[in-house]
């Protein structure tokens, strides 16, 4: 996991310090996927309950012929389920030759960031945020946590440790 | 045509074509080891393949090709255009022959000698045996073929033009052999060689002309064209496409199969609709690419077959065994995919019953039985699946030994294998960690148990069952479906979800309904139904899944779901089997059939034993596949769900209830009391009138004697008329008889006794036949009929124990506290240990014992183990063993024998146990203790 925060810190000084990231929110909070990651934006749709999966599996879905699995990442993140009914948007990652759909609130845009503006996590974060963020973007009005997906939808790695 | 034979001719075709360009490249570059090296192995192996095929011409001609190939190799030979020549010619009349093999499926009638003859010469050259300048004596053919007709000998003296002449022409030959412009070539060929048109045309010019004088069918004199037409039909009908392909285009053929049923979903939601018409065509084309594809992956199971016959002949060998190999069926097709993965499994069974399941040959003419063993495979299709049977008509399988070797070996208790059929004991050798063969031979017992026969069988989907008869022989029949891409599912509803669920598996379908015949009945909690004359264990997968009796429950609650209880009493039952195991899997609805293309779930769900993976169904919806294997070990079919530590856990506990024959009756009281049966010789009615008072005691005569009688709750008082019963317990010519108010049963069942030991006279409470039973301490009766009813015996000097020391093992609490003051009362001073690891425990803190009694089943260090352990190296070397267990047939008194028992007593036979321990402590180990 830590050899892809490199590979990413390595990725960012390479382009001239600066990276994509596809921007959403989950309960206020902004996080952001860097955009090649990123395999679709999906609104909701029919997701098929999967019994005796982890409470954070929403389902499965299909994504044209493809089955995608759905992960509510406030539950991943220890945030309580969406109290409201709103709809909710799904952001679609490859994870092994898998593909995951991510739960979130909203999905905003993508946004270009420089390496200037990232920094590490605060040691003080909720230890669950920490465990997924990969740093911090100070942007002008907010900041947006990195996500790491690989370490999200790692469920070995986060057993063993 | 045969399989084999078309298939060796497309590839031996290959190969020669192969080896024409090779040897003409070796011809440029003489030095390269590696084309010669490549060139080598493809003439031996066409060479191989032709005598396997038993082709005796082709391989003699192939065999002198390689003879000269090999001196070539060793470096003997060196390379030039006339030795090159020579092995191209010795090509020209392998193709020759091939061809006429494919068109008569013979080999053609005629003499190579000749060509074979200058073959050798080359090698004898290569060995010294000839100058080198006899080569051009012995490529002229005149004298190597006295018996070709005239014509031909006048043709032959063209060839001595030259040599180099004759490698133009034979090399050209060759690139026009394989080519369709053939005729052309041959044409020019003729032109160079006019004098011998046919000649050229014939690869092989020598036996032709004597095949053609004979008037052979081999050699048919065709013109030219017709030659070129010809030129291995087979070779060029099939192409050899990688399997990846074929797998590649399965996929795609399988995405459209599930497009197609998403658009007949469709279509059927719509009553009329423009696209109805080409929809159907779709449907239909779809339907023949499916089957088509399918095709191309079908192969016939004989390939998985073929090397058996072979295996089989060796076994026979090394075994000294006479065995027949029956195959039938063997061109049923089923999948590339398939047929690899049954292979090992079949080629396993098959070992099997060649090793375990047939008898030596002396054996089988003893049981009056034919002397060659017969080992029966037959396959066929049967609704979508393929069924394969592996028979054999040898012994059969020995369920006691089975049963044995399971508890032995940990897999299950005794109080379990109790209450299982003959069936479910058989299904043990399918359970990892069971072997069946004694000692491991050569043959088997190489640590690939039928387990993993098991698991690989069920890793396709499929099932495999088992029958055998004693004496009579062993069949196990595989069923597996034909394509692993595209299975059939039954989809079913529950809580509103779906599911699939492989038909492969599904037995049958029944509708219950609360009041109807068919009802789900309950047994405590546990649903059952009844399903015509069995009773059919039910899993309700709402629970299984934890599909909670939520929203879906309430907003049902009317419509036949008890809202009360939460129980359903309307639904549907899927009968499933697994193995030998049906239960029924209770839904809320059932839906159609549908082929789905099973995707394995994603990796966070593999932990999930209940799913085999998941699909979309021509809605579009994702729905998850059942896994009938999952669900039975899930719902508890008898240690199915192997590994899991629980299990093992309570197995263990479970191992302190022992399978025991009670009699229950009443006295007293109304509750029920219970002693075991073994300590009973015999039941008898008395009247009380007979009743008489001696000394003191109430008394009956009985047999000639006088027999104490004594009741449980002497409050009673024996008095009054009419008959009651009486548990007579003997110990050699004494008698006493309990009196009791009732016989109720005799009950064997596995149960745990709960001791209080407050009460005189009870051992302490267990639960039999469902009811709380008092288990009462005969040996307390017995000392109060007679005070002395053991040192009477001690007095007579024979059966004493002496104060010898016993070492009682057990790990039941109640043998323990049931032998223990029998012994003690006998007059042996008793010391007790629970387990084996125990009694080792105080053989090392320097105890000493006279004789140790151990049982044979304990947790942990069983009775032989602990026998081996202590005949082995300890202290108690020389004390004597006694073996103890509920199982004593004459097999394990061997075993017990062997493992250095010196007496086997089943458990409860106290009389011989006293006999037993008497005679062992006065026979012959008596000297170890001398005078005491």
């Amino acid at each position: 996991m830590t050899e892809t925060a490199n590979e990413n810190f390595a990725h960012k000084a390479g382009r001239g310090g600066s990276s994509d990231y596809v921007t959403f929110t989950i309960a206020d909070q902004l996080f952001g996927i860097p955009v090649l990651q990123v395999q679709d934006v999906l609104a909701d749709g029919d997701i098929t309950r999967i019994p005796l999966a982890p409470p954070e599996i929403a389902g499965a879905l299909n994504l044209r012929g493809r089955i995608v699995t759905a992960v509510d990442v406030r539950l991943r993140l220890g945030l309580r389920s969406r109290a409201d009914e709103g709809e909710n948007m799904s952001i679609v990652v490859d994870h092994g030759g898998e593909l995951y759909s991510l739960m979130v609130d909203d999905v905003g845009e993508v946004l270009s960031l420089h390496a200037k503006d990232f920094g590490r996590n605060p040691p003080t974060l909720d230890p669950k945020f920490r465990e997924f963020s990969e740093g911090i973007y100070r942007l002008k009005d907010k900041l947006m946590v990195v996500l790491d997906v690989e370490r999200l939808l790692d469920y070995d790695g986060a057993q063993a440790a | 045509m045969d399989d084999l034979l078309s298939e060796f001719l497309t590839e031996t075709n290959e190969s020669l074509q192969l080896l024409d360009t090779e040897l003409v490249k070796l011809e440029q570059n003489p030095d390269s080891p590696d084309l010669l090296d490549n060139i080598f192995r493809v003439m031996h192996t066409i060479k191989g393949t032709c005598g396997f095929l038993g082709l005796p011409r082709l391989e003699a001609v192939a065999h002198a090709g390689e003879t000269v190939l090999g001196k070539v190799r060793e470096g003997e030979l060196t390379i030039n255009a006339e030795r090159v020549s020579m092995v191209l010619e010795c090509l020209d009349q392998i193709r020759e022959i091939l061809a006429s093999l494919e068109e008569t499926e013979a080999e053609p009638e005629g003499d190579d000698a000749e060509l074979i003859a200058r073959l050798e010469n080359l090698v004898e050259i290569a060995e010294g045996k000839a100058p080198e300048g006899e080569w051009e004596a012995a490529a002229d053919p005149v004298p190597a073929k006295p018996d070709i007709g005239e014509d031909a000998e006048v043709e032959w003296p063209a060839m001595d033009d030259g040599v180099e002449a004759k490698t133009a022409e034979v090399a050209e030959q060759t690139t026009a052999a394989r080519t369709p412009d053939q005729p052309a070539a041959e044409a020019e060929a003729g032109e160079a060689t006019q004098s011998q048109p046919e000649a050229a045309a014939q690869p092989a010019p020598a036996p032709a002309p004597a095949a053609e004088s004979a008037g052979s069918p081999c050699q048919p004199k065709a013109p030219a064209e017709r030659e070129g037409a010809r030129e291995s039909n087979v070779a060029n009908q099939s192409i050899r496409v990688s399997v990846e392909l074929l797998e590649n285009l399965m996929t795609t053929v399988s995405e459209l199969v599930l497009n197609r049923n998403q658009l007949l979903q469709i279509l059927r939601n719509q009553r009329e609709s423009e696209f109805a018409a080409p929809l159907q065509r779709l449907n239909h084309v779809v339907s023949e690419l499916q089957e088509g594809v399918m095709k191309t992956r079908m192969q016939p199971i004989g390939n998985a077959w073929s090397k058996l016959p072979r295996i089989v002949r060796d076994l026979a060998q090394e075994l000294d065994k006479k065995i027949e190999l029956k195959m039938k069926g063997e061109d049923t097709e089923l999948d590339r995919q398939v047929l690899e993965l049954i292979k090992d499994p079949l080629t396993h069974m098959v070992r099997n019953s060649a090793d375990h399941g047939l008898e030596e040959p002396r054996d089988r003419l003893n049981s009056g039985k034919p002397e060659i063993g017969t080992i029966a495979l037959n396959a066929f299709h049967e609704g979508g699946h393929i069924i394969i049977e592996i028979a054999d008509d040898g012994r059969g399988l020995n369920v006691e030994k089975i049963k044995n070797k399971a508890i032995r070996n940990g897999l299950t208790s005794e109080s379990e294998v109790a209450g299982l059929s003959e069936q479910q004991i058989l299904q043990f050798i399918f359970k990892p960690g069971f072997s069946t063969a004694d000692q491991v031979t050569a043959v088997s017992g190489r640590g690939v148990g039928m387990d993993v026969v098991r698991s690989n069988i069920e890793q396709i989907g499929g099932t495999i069952e088992l029958s055998s008869r004693e004496g009579e022989g062993t069949k196990f029949t595989v069923k597996i479906p034909l394509t692993l891409a595209i299975v059939s599912a039954l989809i079913v509803e529950c809580a509103g979800e779906r599911f699939a669920m492989p038909q492969l598996s599904v037995v049958e379908l029944v509708r219950v309904k609360g009041g109807s015949d068919n009802a789900i009945e309950r047994i405590k909690d546990t649903p059952v139904l009844r399903l015509r004359d069995r009773l059919l264990p039910l899993v309700n997968l709402r629970e299984l899944l934890g599909l909670g009796a939520g929203e879906e429950e309430t907003a049902e609650a009317g419509s036949g779901h008890d809202a009360d209880t939460g129980e359903e009493t309307d639904g549907f039952i899927v009968v499933s089997q697994v193995g030998t195991y049906s239960f029924g899997i209770i839904v809320d609805r059932v839906f159609d059939t549908e082929e789905i293309v099973v995707k394995p779930v994603a990796k966070i769900l593999r932990n999930i034993p209940l799913f085999s993976g998941n699909t979309i169904l021509g809605d579009g919806r994702v729905v998850m596949i059942l896994d009938p294997n999952g669900i039975a070990s899930a719902s508890g079919e008898l240690t199915l769900a192997e590994g899991e530590e629980t299990d093992i856990a309570k197995r263990t506990q479970e191992r302190d209830e022992e399978d025991v024959a009670m009699l229950v009756f009443r006295s007293g009281d109304n509750s029920p009391k219970a002693v075991p049966l073994g300590l009973v010789a015999r039941l008898e009615e008395v009247d009380m009138a007979n009743v008489e008072t001696s000394n003191g005691q109430r008394v009956v005569q009985y047999r000639g004697q006088l027999m104490p009688l004594v009741e449980m709750e002497s409050a009673h008082g024996l008095e009054g008329e009419g008959k009651r019963p009486v548990l007579v317990f003997t110990d050699r010519e004494r008698s006493m008889g309990l009196v009791v108010d009732e016989i109720v049963d005799i009950v064997e069942e596995p149960m745990r006794i709960e001791l209080t030991g407050e009460r005189p006279g009870y051992l302490g409470s267990a639960v039999i036949a469902g009811k709380a039973t008092d288990v009462i301490d005969a040996g307390y009766y017995l000392t109060q009929a007679f005070s002395d009813w053991f040192h009477s015996e001690a007095s007579k000097g024979d059966g004493a124990g002496d104060g010898k020391r016993v070492l009682l093992i057990d790990d039941s609490p109640f043998f323990r506290n049931l032998l223990a003051p029998l012994l003690d009362v006998a007059g042996y001073e008793v010391t007790t240990a629970e387990s084996a690891d125990a009694a080792l425990g105080l053989c090392d803190s320097g105890e000493d014992f006279d004789v140790i009694v151990s049982d044979i089943e304990m947790p942990g260090m069983s009775g032989y183990e602990l026998a081996e352990t202590l005949r082995g190296k300890t202290r108690w070397s020389r004390t004597p063993l006694v073996a103890l267990s509920s199982h004593a047939s004459p097999q394990d008194m061997e075993r017990g024998r062997a493992a250095g028992f010196c007496d086997y007593v089943a458990k409860f036979d106290r009389e011989t146990l006293l006999d037993t321990l008497h005679e062992t402590l006065n026979g012959d180990f008596a000297e170890t203790r001398g005078a005491a």
